[in-house]
């Protein structure tokens, strides 16, 4: 059963193309990456899977519902993280926790709260301002935000891009832990390819606002004759085509 | 697994904004004190004019407290305008509003915490002002009684709806409008007859002071003083005027969130 499903999705900002035509399907319970370099269109097309951006034309259904419709439905069922917003900076982290336990009708608060403190290391962090915290604490508070409601569907961007690799690890283990446990959609926008080729089921290859290719990461590797997938990156980074690889090699 | 948002309007989503607001307010002292202090300046000031026109001025004189609670009631429309518009400019410092309306939020509980928190910050601010009034002037606001509660909400009300314009001005063009939060209301200042009455203005202009809620409150405020009579008819007229102001400053609020989506500012709105 599907969890997203994008049809015909495009998004126009004045002259700009930011994404044409997309059309996709991700299922319950897997893992997709967007992949792509920037302004391939990976931001704007996860912000339109939230109804935070109305796309141009196609359509989006989250959970069985038609997102652009009543994006309020489903909007209760899913989270997300982002290095483009920040939380209230003057808040402590127990405050802006709080805040969004209530936002989103999480029911015995404390307990939640109980529990993600210590899976993001963030018990110590809990009374300190936002402000305060470094870009490393500042993600995992946000990580604990966005899983505050034990998303059905939960959309990352750039998940661990300012953590040291330790604690992104960390990180990836507990995101993947929680979709084990929960069954949750995970969708994540990264440039870590090895990150991706780790958790990922699926990747979607976006360039210049569209899907160029699709498939599972060894899948992918496999198809364009390379080793790992930032070569495969590299490849579609760069317009070459697997069948372009493919006839060069012979 | 979260159930589905039971409801289209919900009172824990708009406490839980009116606490976001609320942390902020205890979390600075600052902050607490900046509400009561512009309030109690010009008070004082006009305290001290009244004292001066009270001897001078036989106008001041039928009415001693006429100018104090003239110069109170504007910093009810000016402190529920701030507190609305400055709050909302709050969440565009933040970068906070994609995090936000990923959420449940609908655009219009935003709206209804923004004014509740602007009722708590106005009370703070004007009440600490009005209070200070009885001992230093011994001119207590209050006597005026239930009148009082009318232009009080009246104002309130108005200062509400230009918040809204303001919000959506801020969700349009961005930060670079932020003085306008401070500025814009000192435009209808002079044709509101916070002092002097609207017979005082120029005859083309009094048509436009009286498209203004504020304009029948002052006047009310000075038929309440001078002759202590309460004017229905003025009271209506405001009641009327800010039905429309509402509903005009609401619907360009949630109209410019429409427009921001449309546009992605959610995501990019801020500093």
């Amino acid at each position: 059963m599907a969890a997203i499903e994008v049809h015909q999705m495009s998004k126009r900002f004045g002259e700009v193309r930011a994404v044409h035509e997309v059309s996709f399907t991700i299922e319950r319970g897997s893992i997709c990456a967007l992949l792509g370099a920037n302004a391939a269109g990976k931001t704007t097309t996860l912000a339109m899977l939230l109804g935070l951006v109305t796309p141009s034309a196609g359509s989006i259904r989250v959970l069985g519902h038609d997102l652009l419709r009543d994006r309020f439905e489903v909007l209760g069922r899913m989270n997300f993280s982002s290095p483009y917003v920040d939380l209230p900076q003057r808040l402590t982290v127990v405050e802006n926790l709080t805040v969004y336990g209530r936002l989103y009708g999480v029911p015995n608060l404390e307990k939640r709260l109980a529990e993600l403190a210590p899976r993001l290391e963030i018990e110590a962090l809990m009374r300190r301002e936002y402000r305060t915290l470094s870009a490393g604490q500042k993600t995992r508070v946000v990580l604990a935000k966005a899983l505050i409601n034990r998303p059905e569907v939960l959309l990352l961007d750039e998940p661990t891009a300012s953590l040291d690799p330790d604690t992104a690890d960390r990180i990836r283990r507990m995101l993947l832990d929680y979709q084990r446990e929960t069954g949750a959609t995970l969708v994540l926008a990264s440039h870590n390819m090895s990150e991706v080729e780790r958790v990922c089921d699926r990747v979607l290859m976006m360039r210049g606002g569209e899907i160029v290719d699709r498939g599972t990461p060894a899948g992918l590797i496999a198809r364009y004759g390379r080793d790992t997938l930032e070569e495969v990156f590299l490849d579609i980074a760069r317009h070459r085509s697997h069948d372009g690889l493919a006839a060069a090699a012979t | 697994m979260m159930g589905l948002p039971k409801h289209v309007f919900s009172g824990q989503r708009i406490g839980a904004m009116v606490l976001r607001y609320l942390y902020l307010l205890r979390g600075s002292w600052p902050r607490i004190v900046e509400q009561a202090y512009w309030p109690t300046v010009q008070m004082v000031i006009w305290g001290l004019v009244t004292r001066f026109f009270v001897t001078n001025s036989s106008w001041v004189a039928e009415a001693a407290g006429v100018l104090i609670a003239a110069v109170l009631l504007w910093d009810v429309l000016f402190r529920a305008q701030l507190g609305v518009s400055v709050i909302f400019m709050e969440e565009l410092f933040a970068r906070h509003l994609g995090h936000l309306f990923a959420s449940p939020l609908r655009p219009y509980e935003l709206a209804l915490s923004l004014v509740l928190i602007s009722l708590v910050r106005t009370c703070i601010g004007v009440g600490t002002a009005a209070l200070l009034a009885i001992p230093l002037y011994h001119y207590s606001i209050f006597d005026m009684g239930l009148p009082l509660l009318a232009f009080f909400t009246n104002l309130l009300i108005f200062g509400w709806a230009i918040g809204f314009g303001i919000c959506a001005l801020l969700l349009r063009y961005g930060l670079g409008v932020e003085s306008l939060a401070w500025a814009s209301i000192f435009a209808i200042a002079p044709v509101s007859g916070i002092y002097y009455p609207i017979a005082t203005l120029p005859e083309w202009l009094q048509p436009v002071a009286w498209i203004l809620p504020t304009s029948h409150v002052f006047e009310g405020m000075r038929a309440v003083l001078f002759d202590r009579h309460f004017d229905t008819g003025m009271f209506l007229w405001a009641v009327a005027l800010n039905v429309v102001y509402l509903i005009a400053g609401a619907a360009v609020f949630l109209r410019a969130f429409g427009h921001a989506r449309e546009r992605g500012l959610l995501l990019q709105a801020g500093e």
